[in-house]
């Protein structure tokens, strides 16, 4: 691990403001400088519960703290605010000076009971606990407790004379993921939308709590079961930061090979999609038997065609199934074949006319809403954490530069997605030829020791940079928080849609490429 | 017109399945087997792990699908993520197996070993689907609702419609809506946002209808299981007839599931019975193979 991560919790970086010191409210001074002067919001988090010390399950007596996370110069930053142990902790809200924190600080209020005090917005988001119940994770709830979600419905936006709002979901019309777009509209365009993802909310986090490490990583494969690869890999980080172990290299090779796949089996998943939107059955059919090809290829490598059950915490469970000869004889015919077919497409003038200028997301709703992943790179917002705070194996493999994109559209995200695939193959080339020349491995997984701290283990995921705040102690899990780049991202969602109509959705949808599973929790 | 010689390229890579046994089922890890050698069979001494593996094996289990009555050991696939944990602790009572025929007629059916009585009454349970479902034969439409999975799910559901799976061959079609829907196929732990849609989407289904709970988490909440938002699978939600193991299920599962539900899967394999035999013979012997 680099030293930014060894840092990371030291004094120096942990600064927090008591709730005490702020006259009674708790603040993030530093995290808003650190935004101000350029820094790239990551979200807030549930911190420890009492003493510092964790445990505590329901509804304890002691104040909960609260973690803003902010990337900066390669180096993730932590601030901590203690807040006070009443029955309704509260804080000064950070969306009024960060727009990107909305979506946080409506989580923690949904579940912890936490009020942002100043929030211009604070409606349910996540879970909208019914009047009269105590938040299910927070003071006095209990997060065993069958609860039942508030349907009310939220105020709408926009008025004026026939406008009207058009409920679509949860149940969708066609195999998708349950969620709700809520369009208040005159007729044909989409004035102003809105995404209610609380339907699919599992409370899934609650579950890691009390966990042992080695399940804990089964259940993160299941937060967001399209990036399983990322959502282990991110998850074993954390708790290899906190046991100070360091992952064989051949594990961390064979990561990779997992992780890039589960990439490219996305990126066309975002294609297939554009496809079937768009009516072209015949790209439909060839691109969704690339993506079948690469699940397969996926199984073969390990067992499960997401991937599943290789990456533990400190290292992998069980090598590459395949002979690398065999893996790069079917890496270049796919990527030959997907590559032909892709570029046909893109010369295709009845589907690009559909992507252009379609969900055009502009440079600076990116900025302030800090887009993560291959949204944001289609926005003029480069990072990848593979080359900003590279991990495990990206530390030592080459990477390829991709072409920069500011346009924003469907069609720069799909032109950002193709570049990427490329790149994926080519790591996956790289990561298969050095774990060929390395020979006979010395293991393929190191002893994790029950130890106990808090850490942030992280990965870019094929939706963007996933996060994971863990604590842990005795070998056990405390509290976890994943942040999900479909989280992250779906906030932005509405600001794409500043001149669309109602048969963009379905290509601005696909486009963003989101997993309603990670940002329901 | 550069498409359609593009599209032809590959020639058919369509599953001839239930036709034909499909060559995919022996690829992937698709359930645990409980072999049971107890005492005599010669692996036991052979694979070293002692008389208490079961046991641990059992406390180790993440979802708890192992229980030990007696000498028996059975395994719930309902509750079974596929982590292959118990048959690294003990291979002489697990196996990994491949092949994907895992879809059972009612909640017991995914209990191995059954017993006889379960033998009875899933056998019962199946006839009378069969008599309920008789009307659907070659027209099946399909709604689908995800109540709450890890997305997986969808993506396997998806499949069905790609060009290996094609489920329109076999008349099967995805509606968008209930009213045209002989099948609900239902994904996710049943989180409480989604109990009130789903009942909706069942309600407004005519009879004869058949619910399919697709995956672990629809028929036991996997991993989840239940919580404050959580209900533990769909079972309490919708009433459900066959449920499909795996964590994810395959697509081929999933059509298993499907076609088991309709009634249709024996009248397809009566077709060409007896190659189907021994082509099933012959992958029977891969699957061995391919498990070491």
């Amino acid at each position: 691990m680099s030293d930014a991560t060894r840092m990371l919790w030291s004094p120096a970086h942990v600064k927090g403001a008591d709730a005490e010191e702020a006259g009674g409210v708790a603040s993030f001074p530093l995290t808003r400088q650190l935004v101000a002067d350029g820094a790239r919001f990551c979200g807030i988090f549930e911190g420890s519960r009492g003493g510092g010390s964790g445990g505590g399950g329901s509804g304890g007596g002691g104040g909960m703290s609260l973690l803003a996370v902010v990337s900066s110069g390669g180096t993730l930053l932590v601030e901590e605010a203690r807040l006070d142990g009443g029955r309704a902790p509260r804080y000064e809200s950070l969306t009024p000076t960060i727009p990107a924190a909305g979506w946080y600080e409506r989580r923690l209020r949904d579940l912890f009971g936490v009020e942002p005090i100043g929030h211009p917005r604070p409606d349910p988001l996540v879970f909208p606990v019914p009047a009269g119940r105590a938040a299910p994770r927070g003071v006095g709830g209990d997060p065993t407790a069958p609860m039942t979600p508030d349907l009310t419905p939220l105020p709408t936006h926009v008025h004026g004379e026939g406008v009207f709002t058009l409920p679509y979901g949860p149940v969708r019309s066609g195999v998708f993921e349950a969620v709700e777009a809520l369009i208040e509209t005159s007729g044909e365009d989409v004035a102003h939308l809105r995404t209610r993802i609380f339907y699919k909310h599992r409370g899934i986090e609650a579950r890691f709590c009390g966990l042992g490490v080695t399940d804990g990583v089964l259940l993160a494969e299941r937060v967001e079961g399209v990036a399983s690869v990322a959502h282990a890999i991110a998850f074993s980080q954390a708790i290899e930061q906190v046991g100070d172990v360091t992952v064989p290299l051949e594990a961390q090779l064979v990561r990779v090979v997992h992780a890039e796949l589960e990439r490219v089996a996305n990126h066309l998943d975002t294609m297939v999609r554009h496809t079937e939107a768009a009516g072209q059955a015949v790209a439909y059919a060839v691109l969704s038997h690339h993506k079948e090809r690469v699940q397969r290829l996926r199984a073969r490598l390990c067992g499960s065609r997401f991937g599943r059950g290789v990456v533990v915490p400190g290292g992998v469970t069980r090598p590459l199934r395949l002979r690398p000869t065999e893996v790069l004889a079917t890496l270049a015919s796919l990527e030959r074949e997907i590559d032909e077919d892709v570029c046909r497409l893109m010369d295709t003038p009845s589907f690009v006319d559909r992507l252009r200028k379609t969900g055009v997301l502009a440079h600076g709703d990116a900025r302030r809403f800090a887009v993560v992943g291959p949204v944001g790179r289609a926005s003029g917002v480069p990072e990848d954490v593979r080359t900003s705070r590279p991990y495990g194996a990206y530390q030592r493999l080459g990477q390829r530069i991709f072409e920069a994109h500011d346009e924003g559209d469907a069609l720069a995200r799909q032109r950002v997605r193709i570049a990427e695939i490329a790149g994926a193959f080519h790591l996956v080339r790289q990561a298969v030829d050095l774990l060929d020349e390395l020979g006979e491995p010395r293991s393929w997984r190191a002893d994790v020791p029950a130890v106990g701290g808090r850490s942030i283990g992280w990965a870019e995921a094929p939706q963007g940079e996933l996060l994971y705040v863990v604590e842990a102690a005795e070998g056990r899990l405390l509290q976890v928080s994943q942040r999900s780049a479909s989280f992250h991202n779906l906030a932005a969602y509405p600001a794409a849609f500043p001149k669309d109509v109602f048969t963009d959705v379905a290509f601005i949808e696909a486009s963003f490429g989101l997993s309603i599973a990670g940002a329901a929790g | 017109m550069p498409w359609i010689p593009r599209g032809l390229r590959h020639g058919i890579v369509t599953s001839r399945y239930p036709r034909r046994p499909d060559g995919y089922g022996p690829g992937f890890f698709g359930h645990v087997e409980v072999v049971t050698v107890r005492g005599d069979g010669p692996e036991a001494p052979v694979r070293g792990d002692g008389p208490e593996a079961p046991a641990v094996a059992a406390a180790e289990c993440p979802t708890g699908a192992i229980t030990i009555d007696g000498d028996v050991v059975r395994l719930d696939r309902g509750r079974c993520i596929l982590c292959g944990r118990c048959v690294a602790l003990a291979p002489s009572t697990f196996r990994a197996d491949p092949g994907f025929e895992t879809a059972g007629h009612g909640r017991r059916a995914l209990v191995v070993p059954a017993t006889p009585d379960d033998d009875a009454a899933l056998a019962e349970a199946r006839m009378r689907l069969a008599h309920r479902v008789r009307g659907l034969r070659r027209s099946v439409h399909v709604r689908h609702v995800d109540a709450g999975s890890d997305g997986a799910e969808e993506w396997e559901v998806a499949a069905l419609t790609n060009p290996v799976y094609d489920v329109q061959r076999l008349g099967v079609f995805f509606t968008a809506s209930p009213k045209h829907a002989d099948v609900l196929l239902v994904t996710g732990i049943g989180t409480a946002g989604m109990d009130v849609p789903l009942r909706q989407t069942y309600d407004l289904m005519p009879d004869p209808k058949v619910v399919v709970a697709a995956g672990v988490d629809a028929t036991s909440g996997g991993m989840v299981h239940e919580g404050y938002a959580a209900r533990g699978g769909v079972a309490g939600l919708v009433p459900v007839d066959v449920y499909v193991p795996g964590s994810p299920p395959s697509p081929f599962g999933i059509l298993h599931g499907i076609l088991a539900a309709v009634g249709i899967l024996g009248s397809l394999r009566h077709v060409g019975a007896e190659d189907a035999a021994g082509a099933n013979h012959a992958a029977g012997a891969n699957d061995a193979a391919g498990a070491t």
